[in-house]
């Protein structure tokens, strides 16, 4: 079973080679790009297209690696120890399985998603090498040792706020996603939107990656915010002469809190559409 | 089979080791990568890089050892003004032609030959035999033939099998001797944060109440601690004016990257050398300006002084006392440099010069003797030995 684009996610070739050999040799797939060009959504379309289960392990920079395979929950035990309960005498009642453990353990194959690895703490990577290589751990309160079954196919996501380790690095798989050329735009939004008229996807086209250019910018727009504009467009039924004019004598696009997330980016379209106008 | 690209990798500084050659020889025999180069080259990169800043050395590498030609090492290629390199007349050779051409004799000397060339051109050029330019038999330029040629920006090789994707190139933005964002700065300083236990206990500390239940009896003690925060405290000294006019977006960059990255962040500007007063805002300088004696009084020495500036001066501005170009100084610049270095257990200079001009200014290396060589160029990976060396 191999991976290829679908009629929901379009993947360039350099991915599809990526997550193959990750699939065949069992290794986990490390993927980096800017925020909103599909990360966390290739994970879906990869268990889609293996016919998978995908099971999501989302980490906060409270996570800790522990978290992922079981948590040993004392408070309750030592409640119930207070309270005489007989489920006291049986450690095992007090383990709470973790996202990998439930992957380990599926009958089905399954794939899993760590997603934004780099927000947990610096050390969080280095506690999963081993789980990760063997796809097993040892339980220390109950003395059990958790092999997978079959391995799961394991995708990372990191958005690099953290350098990750050297010997975490070497295990996996690596794949930078690039942000999309125009023609693989064209593609990726007539797969979301199939029905949009063409004149209006093809001026809309041109505003985005006009704001993309705009030099300064602090969070440049990504496919997600084009998606979600085009989205916006598409509702208010807007005519894409809507969009052609504008850029005569303002810059600022219609709907713009769709593509522009940081009051300062807005600021500076104001300000370069004050001076277009005064200077036109 | 392709240990020697192996090699290559690692001569040009990107860690690849023999568990991800493996990976790759493994994803190989199971036929990942079917006869297509192009598979072969984004399942070699998917197994061998694992940071996108190597990327374009990859590609480079990938290039120069599948087409056997320059060595990896050398200066990257050069950019040039893209009208000169146009394709309008490609020049075929003949091979008698091409015996003629002759080499000039060594990589360094003609490295060393383009540089001058580049110096004395102004125009576009093509044909001929000497100037940098398309179609010619001269070493340097595209689309011609000459034995020991540098390729410049050249789309694809002509002499040989078109190999397109890596020669694109583009990764170049992301190779960490580049240029910083304020977002790639904000990263590289994350790595001065050091969190701490300070302030309101506020978390369950479960190891301790699970121990000191024990201790009473069974009986549940809850043990709290503080929240972790960020303990940093940074005192950022900033260089203005003059010779740093051409640096000041950069500084303003690395100024906003920082302050949302630090507890607590002091900032205090200077003109060319640090003396006995600083200022808090260049606009109103004369309201806001602060003996230097009373910044050193009032941040402690676990403050990290970290200054920023070109360090391009009169080296008099440094070692005489008098010797600023705005006010009679009483004290040399390097008395005051040493007061602050001193006082503050870590300081590091930031330098927006590139590294390699550093050599030619004689203040610049002045100051680099007196920081004890802790300046740091602008660079991401300038920011982040200097954070290294900050935390340490």
């Amino acid at each position: 079973m191999r991976f290829t684009s679908t009629d929901r996610y379009i993947a360039s070739r350099d991915l599809e080679v990526a997550v193959n050999a990750a699939v065949t040799l069992q290794r986990p797939l490390l993927v980096k790009g800017e925020p909103g060009t599909g990360k966390t959504v290739l994970a879906q379309e990869v268990a889609q297209a293996l016919g998978h289960r995908l099971i999501e392990w989302h980490v906060k920079s409270t996570t800790k690696a522990q978290q992922g395979l079981y948590e040993y929950d004392a408070v309750s035990r030592l409640r119930d120890g207070q309270l005489g309960d007989p489920r006291v005498h049986d450690i095992a009642n007090y383990i709470v399985r973790g996202k990998l453990w439930d992957a380990f353990e599926s009958d089905e194959p399954v794939v899993v998603l760590i997603d934004e690895v780099d927000k947990a703490d610096i050390e969080f990577p280095n506690d999963l090498l081993l789980e990760l290589d063997r796809m097993q751990f040892f339980v220390y309160e109950t003395r059990q040792t958790v092999t997978a079954a079959r391995r799961p196919v394991v995708i990372i996501t990191s958005n690099n706020e953290k350098e990750l380790p050297d010997a975490f690095l070497r295990r996996c798989f690596f794949h930078y996603i690039r942000f999309p050329d125009r023609d693989t735009m064209e593609r990726i939004v007539q797969t979301h939107y199939p029905d949009i008229r063409q004149d209006l996807a093809r001026e809309a086209l041109n505003v985005f990656f006009k704001v993309r250019e705009v030099p300064g910018l602090k969070k440049k727009p990504a496919t997600s915010e084009l998606l979600d504009w085009l989205k916006l467009l598409m509702v208010e039924d807007l005519p894409a002469e809507a969009l052609r004019s504008r850029e005569t004598h303002t810059v600022i696009p219609p709907l713009h809190g769709a593509l522009l997330k940081n009051e300062q980016d807005v600021h500076l379209f104001e300000r370069l559409a004050f001076l277009s106008r005064r200077g036109g | 089979m392709f240990a020697p690209f192996i090699l290559a990798l690692r001569q040009a500084a990107i860690p690849a080791s023999i568990t991800e050659y493996l990976a790759l020889l493994g994803a190989m025999q199971a036929g990942v990568a079917e006869y297509s180069v192009e598979d072969f080259y984004y399942l070699a990169r998917a197994a061998l890089v694992k940071d996108e800043r190597y990327l374009d050395r990859f590609d480079r590498v990938f290039g120069v050892y599948f087409r056997a030609l320059e060595a990896p090492e050398g200066p990257a290629p050069q950019e040039l003004p893209a009208e000169w390199l146009r394709k309008l007349a490609e020049k075929l050779l003949t091979p008698e032609e091409m015996a003629q051409v002759q080499a000039l004799g060594g990589f360094e000397k003609l490295m060393e030959t383009l540089r001058q060339r580049l110096a004395e051109q102004k125009g576009r050029h093509q044909g001929g035999s000497k100037w940098i330019g398309t179609g010619g038999t001269s070493p340097f330029g595209a689309y011609g033939y000459n034995p020991e040629g540098v390729r410049i920006g050249q789309e694809e090789s002509r002499h040989r099998r078109a190999v397109k994707v890596w020669d694109k190139r583009e990764f170049r933005d992301l190779d960490d001797d580049a240029e910083l964002g304020s977002r790639t700065l904000k990263l590289a300083l994350r790595r001065l944060r050091r969190f701490a236990r300070q302030g309101a206990a506020t978390e369950l500390d479960l190891p301790d109440t699970v121990r000191s239940t024990a201790n009473n009896a069974g009986h549940l003690d809850l043990k709290l601690v503080p929240e972790r925060h960020n303990a940093v405290k940074v005192l950022l000294l900033l260089d203005i004016g003059g010779s740093m006019d051409e640096h000041v977006r950069e500084c303003q960059e690395l100024f906003s990257a920082a302050r949302s990255e630090f507890k607590h962040l002091e900032y205090y500007y200077f003109h060319n050398c640090p003396y006995e007063r600083l200022w808090r805002s260049n606009r109103r300088r004369s309201d806001t300006e602060l003996p230097t004696a009373q910044v050193l009084r009032t941040y402690g020495p676990d403050y990290k002084l970290i200054f920023v500036g070109d360090a391009s001066m009169s080296p008099y501005e440094i070692t005489h006392p008098g010797g600023s170009v705005e006010h009679w100084n009483a004290e040399a610049g390097s008395v005051w440099l040493q007061r602050l270095t001193g006082h503050y257990r870590r300081s590091a200079w930031l330098n927006p010069l590139e590294g390699r001009r550093w050599e030619h200014s004689m203040s610049v290396n002045m100051l680099r003797h007196l920081m004890e060589g802790r300046m740091f160029p602008m660079t991401l990976a300038g920011i982040e030995a200097m954070t290294r060396d900050l935390v340490r």
